[in-house]
């Protein structure tokens, strides 16, 4: 039962690896690469032929709306359409109804992404009961269950009870993953603050609203001894902090959603409520210092944060439209273009979308080597597509880079050594 | 893609009016004219023309409104429309039918024009993405956004006072954060290139980045007039007491209040305009409001010219037939 991949350049960055060579995968885990293994024989070979192969992809922010928001999208849709994209491993936030602080809201989940088969899934307990930022959840209980980490989302925690569920969390070996936002200051604000909210007269997030709350996380964490990660930063000051405390020597970690490192608040344009996301788009600025913060690792991850839509959610004023994006889709496509702009070379790049977001979340994954298992991505780097509402797979069609023209491509993704995915069939 | 300024069509004419911004200047020149030919028709023994005859023209309020709702019908059936009024506070939409199904209902209707005023910013420009390609959209004011056809009557009011607008200093006094009127009336006054243009307010009451809008910005009400030519007051809400902007409207009036007294240091022909409805003794004192200096009346009855105008310009008439 072996599968070879032949003549591709394999990319694992976790462990240096950069060189054409075939991949052996045999019983779902790889067995071998360059040579082939004492008594394999390969049932099937994928020409890999001027093609990368490297880790399935880890995406840190998937909302697979199900259990509760089924007319957006469900496991099965969003599955599909992590296959199509090269990830093999999703972490869904708690935000779902009912919100996952319970055992069986996650066995629920799991039960139904080992059915559907086509990406791994694993789920973020809530950090309070109820996402209510009052009662502490039953985190032990979670972690057993398979929760890889609490989080309470975008519902607001005073500092007080935010101490005292890091300190729990802590105890509990769980990292908490944080997204920071000032709800006061954020007040009815839906988009940046600035020239843009201006001359639009919608109201506006101050850029304070994400660095505040930033500041004060740190404090906590450093006062909790936990370890964490701040989700999705959208501001050039808030990167600054956690590269600052990074440096010393703070357990902390963060991500960017691929959306933030090619739009900012320009995009908006007249009122585009594709281009309405929390945290919002920022400034330019903002958006060359998320990249920068990439170049020099203190950001370690890139997102989709993927958020499918139904149509009506967008189809509103645009202070009454929803935010979030149907990202998963762009994710490599997008990455890739950070490489042609520089930001990033392309191990590192991968880096930043298999082992550094799999170490956020303490598993055993983003990686070739031998025995783990066989997640891998194939895409061709020179396949230049255009990104259409057609050939979308997720249930939303709520993207802003709908039409653009894109070089790079997945062809296949493997799960556990099964074809999950190839292009064209 | 939501194409970028949807309100003109392919020709560069104007299809819908959904916000100063992005208007040529000789565009506002144009409905300025045009509003000119129109004012006669108001001292007319029979005050109609013919130009609409046949359209029908939904006034689409999810707010209320007096002033900007009764101009928009005078105007639209001076010009011989046929106008529906939908009150949608009491309407459909509090029922749970969707903005979007309301419209669809009212199309499915043949109406050939939708007046809308919304709270949220951006509304205008939403129903204009989706209505039939036959009908054309006004915004009569949109959340914080744009009310176009007030700073068009208000640019109208200006310039029969003081001829041009290159030379002039204009001010604008109050709540420009929140107020749609102020960002219109920014965008009409720097198109039509003014001397100077300035806000006033205390800084809770200006919107962060208000420079990149090509505004000079004033917290002293004395400095921010001195010498100015137009003195535009803004309507203050009670809810701003509320959130922490201001203290009281006693204090307000103190520092920003427009009294004869503080009006001095504009120039003595300085004009005094306000939006409407006027909170006396708040934005501005009775003796300034009523006084020789104040427009405020003016505005009012040039809104049904200026309306007129924009009517017969979007619904593709040219307006040139009125003053026969």
């Amino acid at each position: 039962m072996g599968l070879q991949i032949k003549n591709g350049r394999v990319i694992d960055p976790a462990n240096n690896i950069d060189t054409v060579q075939d991949v052996f995968i045999e019983q779902g885990r790889i067995a071998a690469l360059g040579k082939a293994p004492a008594g394999f024989t390969a049932q099937t070979q994928i020409d890999a032929s001027g093609q990368i192969v490297c880790p399935g992809f880890v995406d840190l922010c998937v909302r697979l709306r199900e259990p509760g928001f089924e007319h957006k999208g469900n496991i099965a849709t969003e599955s599909r359409a992590a296959a199509k994209s090269g990830v093999t491993t999703v972490c869904c936030p708690p935000d779902t109804n009912p919100v996952i602080d319970t055992p069986g809201t996650i066995e629920h989940i799991l039960e139904r992404a080992e059915e559907v088969g086509l990406t791994k899934v694993v789920v973020l307990g809530a950090l309070t009961q109820g996402l209510a930022g009052k009662q502490l959840s039953e985190m032990y209980g979670l972690k057993k269950a398979g929760c890889v980490g609490v989080s309470n989302a975008y519902h607001g925690v005073n500092p007080q009870v935010m101490r005292r569920a890091m300190e729990y969390a802590a105890s509990a070996g769980l990292t908490v993953f944080i997204n920071a936002e000032d709800a006061s200051l954020r007040a009815g604000g839906c988009m940046h603050e600035g020239q843009v909210s201006v001359r639009l007269g919608l109201p506006g997030i101050p850029e304070c609203a994400e660095t505040i709350a930033v500041a004060r996380e740190l404090q906590l964490i450093e006062l909790a001894g936990v370890r964490a990660h701040f989700c999705h930063l959208s501001t050039a000051r808030a990167a600054q902090l956690v590269a600052d405390a990074r440096r010393d020597g703070l357990p902390v970690t963060a991500d960017v959603s691929i959306s933030h490192l090619f739009l900012t608040e320009m995009d908006i344009g007249f009122f585009d409520s594709n281009c309405r996301v929390k945290p919002p788009l920022r400034t330019q600025r903002d958006r060359e210092a998320l990249r920068a913060a990439l170049t020099q690792r203190s950001i370690s991850a890139i997102c989709s944060d993927h958020q499918p839509h139904d149509v009506d959610a967008k189809l509103a004023p645009f202070p009454s439209s929803e935010p979030g994006i149907s990202a998963i889709e762009t994710l490599l496509p997008l990455t890739l273009r950070l490489v042609e702009a520089g930001s990033l070379s392309l191990p590192d790049a991968i880096a930043c979308i298999t082992a550094q977001p799999a170490a956020i979340l303490g598993l055993d994954a983003g990686r070739l080597s031998v025995g783990s298992a066989a997640d891998v991505c194939i895409f061709d780097p020179e396949r230049q597509w255009n990104f259409n509402r057609a050939q979308m797979v997720s249930y939303g069609k709520n993207s802003p880079f709908l039409g653009w023209e894109f070089t790079g491509c997945v062809t296949y993704t493997l799960l556990d050594g099964k074809l999950v995915y190839q292009l064209g069939e | 893609m939501i194409p970028q300024n949807i309100q003109l069509d392919s020709q560069g004419r104007l299809r819908h009016l959904l916000t100063i911004e992005g208007l040529k200047r000789q565009m506002i020149v144009d409905i300025l004219d045009a509003a000119e030919s129109f004012t006669t028709v108001g001292g007319q023994a029979v005050k109609k023309v013919p130009l609409l005859r046949g359209k029908a023209i939904v006034n689409l309020f999810f707010e209320p409104s007096t002033r900007t709702l009764t101009t928009f019908e005078l105007a639209a059936k001076r010009l011989s429309a046929d106008v529906l009024k939908i009150n949608v506070g009491t309407s459909a939409t509090n029922k749970g039918e969707s903005l979007l199904d309301m419209l669809r209902n009212l199309e499915a209707m043949h109406c050939d024009m939708f007046v809308v005023r919304h709270a949220e910013s951006g509304a205008a420009h939403f129903i204009a993405s989706q209505v039939a390609p036959h009908i054309s959209v006004i915004n009569a004011g949109d959340g914080r956004h744009a009310h176009p056809t007030q700073a068009l009557l208000d640019m109208f009011t200006i310039r029969r006072h003081k001829k041009e607008f290159a030379p002039l200093t204009v001010a604008i006094v109050g709540d420009i954060m929140h107020s749609r009127v102020a960002r219109s009336q920014i965008h009409a006054l720097t198109t039509l290139g003014v001397s100077e243009l300035r806000v006033v307010a205390p800084k809770t009451l200006i919107p962060s980045h208000a420079s990149t809008l090509g505004v000079h910005v004033f917290h002293d009400l004395t400095e921010g007039i001195r010498d100015a030519d137009v003195v535009i007051t803004l309507r203050l809400q009670k809810e701003r007491m509320e959130s922490a902007l201001l203290p009281s409207e006693h204090e307000y009036f103190q520092q920003y209040g427009l009294t004869p007294e503080k009006l001095k240091a504009a120039k003595p022909d300085a004009i005094v305009m306000h939006p409407g409805p006027i909170n006396r003794g708040v934005e501005v004192s009775s003796e300034v409001a009523d006084g020789p200096q104040s427009v405020i009346l003016e505005q009012v009855t040039n809104g049904i010219a200026v309306r007129m105008a924009v009517m017969s310009m979007v619904l593709g008439r040219a307006p040139e037939g009125a003053a026969q």
